[in-house]
């Protein structure tokens, strides 16, 4: 199977980009060096080529109202231009995507986008139409994924370089509020969202302005690496590797966004999550520091101090900004507290380590 | 991207290197083998005293995004470990060549050299 490609493909290879495979899409994963790229997004900006994020659009009449049984969090909460995080589960509860859901401004032919993982663009909008069709609702759903480019463009100097790029004025927006602004004289989707735990913008620009509007930011490129090490560091859940529908099923409670779960809105997988809450999941999604040296990895176990596997490691790394090896992981509830003491298995050695608070990065 | 593959060192298929001198040789990875790698940030090695065998692990590189064994280039005894990997494991991208060495070595009297690769057929390895 041939790989989807972002409109910028081979001018990221001509800046000498690397790439890799990311939810069937062939991705640049370093431009530079990710502890350069990453420094860059903590302490100045950088520009993320998003754009293997799905686009769906939903629109007409009870697009609300598709959009509300479909996702957890309550979407009547959202005026024009709000948007939120969200969780898209199963009869069973089971995250089988997370997303951010963005109502758009008057005068759009759709009236609310939501952004699906890599890969995930088409099972997402079999989704909504199944269902649509299912409810007998009025709803226009439309996969837009090819259309556009995504850029997240994130850091503490982001805000003004964004101010700089645009033609109108896009400053006033608060976190989770978009608009339609112009960049290199096209109208963008642009909000102020973000996976890096830095304050940024994500732009949704039709595909044949992406260089036009790329060209207009003078800060570093990213890559995924760097993208993958700074959300470790805020604790954010990676889809297909800190739950997946597949191989690591798992609740929102269970992967601690219980809080997009609002359980007073009819929704798929409502009445199962209702059962969870109520009896309290048996495990939590936890950070965890090693004591010893040595870089933690997805996969790795995670034992009690006498050996006994509790747990595995769904993400790992060595944080580039506290230079300390950290993990994201499941354990059970009774282990989950802050400073419990447990082991990481690395490649057989069993080395020290500590459930930690997430972020890693303290505010 | 052309790298640096000085002609005063052989080479393992595996990217690692060996400069000898007397009997004695440094051990460490190549500029290529770095850069695939990214940002160095562990490096496991063997204690001193340890016997490598040629083509066999004797030890680990981890950078941000992999997770690499090392192979050894040659048959020989470790004698000294380059500590300060420990603490600036990114000397191994900084200066492969030179401060990023890893092991030094008393090589054996069946060393394996002869089977190295030259600098001029290692850089055509990496072409």
């Amino acid at each position: 199977m041939s790989l989807r490609k972002p409109p910028l493909r081979e001018a990221h290879a001509a800046e000498g980009a690397s790439f890799t495979e990311f939810g069937g899409w062939d991705m640049p994963v370093e431009f530079d060096s990710i502890k350069v790229e990453h420094a860059a997004v903590r302490e100045e900006a950088g520009i993320f080529d998003v754009s293997h994020m799905g686009q769906i659009e939903v629109g007409g009449p009870d697009a609300a109202d598709l959009i509300q049984r479909l996702t957890t969090n309550d979407v009547t909460e959202l005026g024009r231009g709000d948007s939120h995080y969200s969780m898209v589960v199963d009869e069973e509860g089971t995250i089988l995507d997370d997303t951010v859901v963005y109502r758009l401004p008057e005068g759009r032919d759709a009236e609310f986008l939501f952004v699906p993982n890599a890969g995930h663009d088409e099972q997402m909008y079999d989704r909504w139409t199944d269902h649509r069709d299912e409810w007998g609702l009025d709803a226009e759903v439309e996969n837009a994924t090819e259309e556009y480019a995504m850029y997240a463009v994130q850091g503490p100097e982001a805000t003004d370089l964004v101010a700089e790029a645009a033609d109108d004025d896009v400053t006033d927006l608060s976190k989770f509020e978009g608009t339609d602004a112009a960049f290199a004289g096209v109208d963008c989707w642009t909000a102020r969202t973000g996976y890096t735990g830095e304050a940024g913008f994500e732009l949704v620009v039709p595909v044949e302005s992406a260089e036009a509007v790329w060209d207009l930011f003078d800060c570093q490129p990213c890559g995924l690496g760097a993208r993958d090490t700074l959300r470790m560091e805020m604790g954010f859940l990676l889809s297909g590797q800190d739950f997946d529908a597949d191989e690591n099923p798992r609740n929102p409670y269970e992967a601690g966004v219980g809080w997009t779960v609002k359980l007073d809105t009819e929704f798929v997988g409502r009445d199962a999550l209702e059962g969870v809450d109520a009896e309290g999941a048996d495990e939590e999604f936890v950070g965890i520091k090693l004591v010893d040296r040595g870089v933690p990895r997805h996969g790795y176990d995670v034992t009690d101090p006498d050996g006994e596997v509790i747990g595995e490691v769904t993400s790992g790394t060595m944080s580039p900004t506290l230079d300390e090896p950290i993990a994201l992981g499941y354990v059970p509830t009774e282990y989950a507290d802050a400073g419990t003491k447990v082991r990481v298995v690395v490649r057989g050695q069993s080395k020290k380590a500590k459930i930690a608070n997430t972020p890693f990065l303290s505010e | 991207m052309s790298f640096e593959v000085p002609d005063d060192r052989k080479y393992s298929s595996e990217h690692e290197w060996v400069e000898t001198t007397d009997g004695t040789a440094r051990i460490g990875i190549t500029g290529f083998a770095q850069d695939e790698l990214g940002d160095v940030v562990f490096v496991e090695l063997p204690d001193e005293g340890e016997e490598l065998s040629q083509d066999e692990e004797f030890g680990v590189v981890e950078s941000i995004k992999a997770v690499s064994d090392l192979y050894s280039p040659v048959n020989a005894t470790v004698t000294a470990v380059n500590d300060a990997l420990a603490d600036q494991p990114e000397l191994v991208n900084d200066d492969p060549f030179g401060e990023g060495w890893m092991l030094e070595v008393e090589l054996a009297e069946d060393d394996g050299l002869d089977e190295l690769l030259s600098a001029e057929e290692y850089r055509e390895q990496i072409e």
